[in-house]
């Protein structure tokens, strides 16, 4: 059976079902209680959970995390919010450092079931700090799984796995896309490393996750017009990373774009790419291409719409693995390399 | 070395019981050995000068917020019912002393000198600093809880390792107060004497949270546990706040270190525009709160003295109209960023790496326009 909700409400949903069925799960975060939290994701769950498990946290994201680790010491799942991705940074040690290689260092004796979720991306026309894309500094931590959701149904399914996952997940939500609506069926559980082929196609893979999922889906609709087939593959988990599926298309398509938000440099991107040259090299028609945030801090919002992939700039990248006229040819790079 | 440390002195927190205040409700004039002597030169005139800078601060505020909800600008987080508590310290301030705030400052903002035009564009999203630190003596507004009392904290050390007698003013809110920066902060002030005064605005809420989330004592007795001498202040009376801050900055100034600042006050609008404050309060009490505005408080206290009310509210609302006829054209007017903008004051030179991209960017934006 299913339902159509909106993002939002799907990660309520998951938090919500996720509450009801392990009595160990409790959820800590700044404002998620009687406000229901900045974005209302938490709406409700204070209420019929109550504030022994759906708690308020001291405006304090270090301590989130590390007592969240403390708890975890006793078999508590704690779901921790962090209210938006430029927030997560005081929490970074307790997050490398602590949780990541809990199990590590106690040689598999000790891990903590932690999930933190983030709200993260931008197009969201706000202020500084609240639109990033940060997740590459947690893909380069092992021990950490970090997973996105591009759906309503990816976004409850996700979340349920990263809940009941044994290892520390970060898990980001795509903020700008909160209010996207969708079938969700609530029994689909989804695991943590599979990327999803979202629209098949032999010309050209686009890679992509979280937000730039859609855009790749609406690049993949207008490049039909022109006869160009393109395959869409929703990555879903960052870390690790679905080499394979990414492979097995490229095998097919020759060719590969890879989409994110966050800026290229150290990337995602960076390393998808070096893993698909490695192994499918000879498969290769054209060099892979990529459309990524820029390696600036991220702009004052009234420009953020020339720093973020763009379909036309996907639509760019497209016809530059295909060698079609694309807005490269000819560019003078003087003394730029 | 002896292994008992001296118990902590309980002067060093003044105004636990009932907050330092001078101007009662009804702008009668109390008594306070602790304040009155930082406050014998403040006579009418100063009094009219403090008020009208709370008037204006009011208009730039509520102009600001005006423009956000017709859509002139994009966000904005309100000070409404803290006007006191900006204006008193901010007129007890040198031009030479630094402010480090957070992102409600405005009050600070106005009083150093900010450039309207450059401030409008933070919150229309066109820029993400609104005026030249260097030139107005204050930080970059600051939206990551906290993080600014370290920055003070360490200027102040500067100062002092440079032999000035510039101070460092920090100022950040209730919830502030329970980051590890903030902490640090104090940690660090206490054990260099740094010459910086910790203004904390306990306007109630750190967003939706009451400050019961973040403190079971008074936050003004928290310092003194860093050995810190703190002070608790009625944030509403603008004469109390502005004798507190004379005290703390003099003591700075003197090689005294450090002093922490509550600021007991009311934040009675939402967190920002959009916030939706009937989730976690009553009406009632912002009410309640509205009976203590400070702007009234004053005007009762001048009228007390004798002042012509007539013609100082007249001065005010001139003072205010003009400012906001100039912020309301600078928000209306803001020149928008240029896309190419993006890729300006990464580094201190330009590198490859980014004119390369600049290049790309250029080169793309003018494909797309060839094929409209
Ligand atoms: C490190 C960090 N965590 C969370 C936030 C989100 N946030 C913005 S304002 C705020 C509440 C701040 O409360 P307080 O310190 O009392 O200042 P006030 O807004 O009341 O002036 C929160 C949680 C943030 N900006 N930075
Ligand atoms: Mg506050």
């Amino acid at each position: 059976m299913t339902e159509t909700l909106t993002l939002a409400k799907a990660v309520n949903a998951a938090l919500a079902d996720s509450l009801e069925g392990d009595d160990r799960v409790l959820l800590m975060g700044e404002d998620i209680g009687q406000l229901g939290g900045v974005f209302r994701v938490t709406d409700g769950l204070q209420a019929r959970f109550g504030t022994q498990r759906v708690i308020d946290a001291p405006l304090a994201e270090s301590a989130i995390i590390g007592t969240a680790i403390g708890m975890g010491y006793r078999g508590f799942r704690v779901v921790a919010e962090i209210q938006f991705d430029g927030f997560i940074y005081p929490a970074f040690d307790q997050i490398v450092a602590q949780v990541a290689k809990l199990r590590y260092r106690s040689k598999g004796r000790a891990s903590v079931p932690l999930t933190i979720r983030v709200p993260y991306g931008g197009a969201i026309g706000s202020v500084e700090h609240h639109s990033e894309s940060p997740e590459a500094y947690f893909a380069h931590t092992a021990g950490l799984r970090v997973v996105t959701a591009s759906t309503p149904q990816e976004a409850y399914s996700t979340l349920r796995a990263a809940i009941a996952s044994d290892d520390p997940v970060l898990f980001f939500e795509p903020k700008g896309k909160y209010y996207m609506k969708g079938e969700v069926d609530r029994t689909v559980v989804r695991d943590l490393e599979t990327a999803s082929i979202v629209a098949q196609g032999r010309d050209v893979t686009i890679a992509a996750y979280g937000p730039t999922v859609e855009t790749a889906m609406r690049a993949a609709i207008a490049a039909a017009d022109e006869g160009i087939e393109v395959e869409v593959i929703d990555l879903r988990a960052i870390s690790p990373l679905d080499v394979d599926t990414v492979v097995d298309s490229v095998r097919r398509t020759g060719r590969l774009v890879v989409a994110h938000e966050a800026p290229g440099e150290g990337s995602v991107s960076s390393e998808l790419i070096t893993s698909v040259v490695e192994r499918a090299f000879s498969s290769l028609e054209a060099a892979p291409a990529r459309v990524t945030g820029y390696d600036t801090p991220y702009p004052p919002s009234a420009v953020e719409h020339d720093y973020l992939p763009s379909l036309d700039r996907l639509l760019d990248a497209v016809d530059r693995t295909l060698g079609r006229r694309s807005s490269r040819d000819g560019l003078v790079l003087e003394g730029a390399r | 070395m002896s292994l008992t440390m001296p118990a902590p002195d309980p002067q060093l927190a003044l105004g636990l019981d009932h907050p330092l205040r001078v101007l009662d409700l009804d702008g009668s004039r109390l008594p306070s050995d602790v304040l009155d002597p930082h406050l014998t030169d403040v006579d009418e005139t100063a009094l009219t000068n403090l008020y009208v800078d709370m008037v204006r601060v009011r208009r730039l505020d509520t102009e600001a917020f005006a423009l956000t909800r017709q859509g002139h600008l994009v966000l904005w987080p309100p000070l409404l019912g803290q006007e006191a508590a900006q204006v008193g310290p901010a007129r007890a301030l040198r031009q030479s002393d630094w402010v480090f705030g957070s992102y409600r400052e405005h009050g600070f903002a106005l009083l150093k000198g900010v450039d309207l035009a450059e401030f409008a564009r933070v919150w229309k999203a066109y820029a993400h600093g609104g005026w030249d630190p260097h030139e107005i003596t204050m930080a970059p507004a600051q939206i990551i809880i906290g993080a600014q009392s370290l920055h003070a904290t360490g200027f102040a050390m500067a100062s002092k390792m440079d032999e000035s007698d510039d101070v460092a003013l920090a100022c950040f809110g209730d919830g502030a107060t329970s980051e590890g920066d903030v902490n640090e902060a104090l940690v660090w002030a206490s054990a260099f004497q740094a010459p910086v005064v910790f203004l904390c605005q306990n306007n109630q809420y750190a967003i939706s949270e009451p400050v019961r989330v973040q403190s079971g004592t008074p936050l003004a007795l928290r310092p003194t546990g860093f050995g810190i001498p703190s002070m608790r202040v009625d944030g509403n009376d603008v004469l109390a706040m502005h004798a507190a801050a004379r005290i703390a900055f003099e003591r700075a100034r003197s090689g005294g270190g450090p002093t922490f600042i509550e600021a007991v006050t009311y934040r009675r609008g939402p967190h920002t525009t959009t916030d939706d404050p009937k989730r976690y309060r009553d009406e009632a009490e912002v009410e309640a709160w509205t009976a203590k505005d400070p702007i009234e408080r004053v005007e009762r206290a001048l009228a007390a003295m004798g002042a012509n009310m007539d013609a100082v509210r007249e001065e005010a609302r001139i003072r205010a109209d003009e400012l906001a006829k100039e912020l309301r054209h600078a928000a209306e007017h803001a020149e928008p960023p240029t896309v190419d903008s993006i890729f300006d004051h990464v580094y201190a030179q330009p590198t490859k790496r980014l004119e390369r991209q600049r290049a790309e960017h250029r080169a793309f934006t003018a494909s797309i326009e060839g094929n409209r």
